[in-house]
């Protein structure tokens, strides 16, 4: 049966635009990606309260800071790899140690930008935000939650990074889910063994896990599209039952989710933990779902990967 | 032609400086680090700035419902003495705080904080954001069709930073004529002269090229930096001043001297710099 899909980015873009009508104080930024990052919808119906700078991501990042001073609410985009990568310092030293209200949401992350390649593909994003003081990270699984994410951004007071990629992704919460950024989503019941993950590869996971049944290992699904600040009594409570924990990301395994999960285990449940993610090392060019396969995080490879691991 | 300042004002503003530069070393001596050079070519201009030019708070505080205010964002927030001096004068806060610079706990941090004292408008110190910043406030404060300025006050050597002139074109490129900034052109940085490291030349030049309009001034000339300002208001476009002045001005052996960017005046040196600002 074939899933019904919906992109990310045009729900963020349309999120927006329903936003900025009921709120003025919403105002947009790009840099030369609009179309790309889908803030040409918000752009098409309020031009006056969108800004394009060009393509200056340093000069984004601070011209949003600016806007925030003056009591607006500014939304930034552009692509993962510029926004958290090029313009990191500015997001640091003048938004985060400020506090201002500034909300990034960056598109294109993961290893699934695919054609572009290597230079494209930010699998550094999540390490970099989380590691900044008053920033909170955002990486949601499907479009529903990606609305729901950019609604609580917008009434949140204070730095906001949120992660979508480039891919349509199947549908997984329905019109009842409520997104409460202090709580993980235990997808699952489990014993055996929980699988933590969130954004592109919950559904991946949600499928590995079908296939893990039928093999006999009953595996718990912990979603968590809050990495910072991350629920710690979800997570934790889970390695308490399961005795074991593996983490899945679209990111290096270095300083994201997987990283997250190992020092709040290690502190408080140290079982043993294996992260699943992209292994020091950069991506390549080709289709999403051939590089989501050639780096193991498809269904079918991560049940082979999880049953070895298990063994 | 633009007002004149009085005998009076002029004698008063003199005195104020004066007042400032003692200040800012006792301030930097006290702390045994801080910024001298680039804080004493900041003095002049701040000090007509806020005392002559800028719509203020009422109350010296920074009222965030007094959204009339003129803003100030200090770009190059290594010269954090002077802004801090230049508030206190202004009533922001006692005097007597002053001397917390740079201290544990103190609100007076190394490079000015927003979350630590209120009537700073953002933080900064890592150079070459403030002018994108202003940028960001102009477009807010147009928004709201709130008619205050922005003054931004960058280094020479400041501008070596790319983000700069991505900004520049930024503010040209909508006629954001609320911002008025400020080139403090010392033409010295950490390492040496900025025409050595990187040279900068014709600066008006560079900014007229990116259409914005541009004067270039005598930075301690307290009439010239008045009329700067009040030329500046007028402008259709974003204005730019650039200011020549004289790294440690103020005292003579720190004057023109790289050495004093960053380095605390001793004991003796303190006495000698104060005997001279008498």
């Amino acid at each position: 049966m074939k899933r019904e899909e919906k992109s990310l980015r045009k729900e963020y873009g349309k999120t927006l635009a329903e936003l900025g009508r009921v709120n003025k104080n919403i105002v947009v930024l790009d840099a030369d990606l609009s179309c790309s990052t889908q803030t040409k919808i918000f752009a098409d119906e309020f031009p006056d309260r969108f800004f394009n700078v060009g393509i200056a991501e340093q000069d984004l990042m601070t011209t949003a800071a600016g806007l925030a001073c003056t009591g607006k609410i500014p939304f930034v985009s552009t692509f993962a790899v510029f926004a958290a990568g090029r313009a990191w310092e500015q997001i640091r030293n003048t938004i985060c140690y400020s506090d201002l209200n500034v909300k990034i949401c960056a598109t294109h992350a993961g290893i699934t930008v695919g054609e572009d390649g290597a230079s494209h593909q930010a699998l550094e994003d999540i390490s970099l935000m989380r590691s900044i003081p008053n920033m909170l990270v955002i990486v949601p699984a499907d479009a529903k939650e990606t609305r729901e994410a950019v609604k609580f951004a917008a009434e949140y007071s204070g730095a906001v990074y949120i992660r979508i990629p480039r891919t349509n992704l199947p549908v997984i919460f329905d019109d009842n889910y409520s997104f409460d950024y202090l709580n993980a989503v235990k997808i699952k019941e489990g014993s055996d063994v929980s699988l933590i993950t969130n954004g592109e590869t919950l559904i991946e996971v949600i499928d590995a896990a079908e296939e893990l049944h039928k093999k006999g290992i009953n595996a718990e699904i912990i979603h968590v599209p809050v990495v910072k600040p991350i629920d710690l009594n979800t997570i934790v409570n889970s390695a308490k039952k399961t005795n074991r924990v593996i983490t899945v990301e679209n990111h290096s395994v270095i300083g994201g989710l997987g990283s997250a999960v190992c020092e709040i285990l290690s502190e408080n449940c140290p079982v043993k933990v294996s992260r699943i993610g992209i292994n020091d090392t950069f991506g390549q060019s080709g289709n999403a779902k051939q590089l989501l396969s050639f780096y193991g995080l498809t269904a079918d490879r991560l049940t082979d990967k999880i049953i070895g691991l298990l063994q | 032609m633009t007002a004149q300042l009085s005998e009076a004002e002029l004698i008063e503003i003199k005195a104020v400086s004066k007042k400032l530069r003692r200040e800012i070393l006792m301030m930097i001596h006290n702390a045994k680090s801080g910024h001298p050079g680039g804080s004493l070519s900041a003095v002049d201009i701040l000090n007509v700035l806020f005392t002559k030019c800028m719509e203020c708070c009422p109350n010296g505080n920074k009222d965030s419902d007094y959204k009339n205010r003129d803003r100030f964002v200090l770009s190059k927030g290594h010269a954090s003495a002077t802004l801090y001096a230049v508030l206190a004068h202004c009533g922001y806060f006692d005097e007597n705080e002053l001397m917390t610079f740079r201290k544990l706990g103190s609100r007076l941090q190394g490079h000015p904080s927003k979350k630590m004292l209120n009537c700073i408008e953002v933080s900064t110190g890592s150079l070459g954001q403030g002018l994108s910043i202003a940028c960001g406030m102009a477009l807010g404060l147009r928004l709201d069709k709130i008619d205050s300025k922005i003054y931004v006050y960058m280094g020479d050597g400041e501008i070596e930073e790319g983000s700069v002139w991505e900004a520049v074109m930024n503010a040209s490129s909508r006629k954001l004529n609320n911002i008025i900034a400020f080139i403090d052109r010392n033409k010295l940085q950490i390492d040496g002269s900025t025409e050595d490291i990187k040279s900068l030349g014709n600066v008006k030049v560079k900014f007229e090229a990116f259409d914005w309009n541009a004067v270039e001034i005598d930075g301690h000339d307290e009439q010239q930096i008045f009329d700067a300002i009040q030329t500046a208001k007028q402008s259709d476009r974003p204005f730019v001043i650039i200011a020549n002045t004289i790294k440690g001005k103020g005292v003579s052996f720190m004057e023109n001297q790289a050495g004093w960017h960053g380095k605390a005046p001793n004991d003796e040196e303190l006495q000698k710099a104060l005997e001279e600002l008498k």
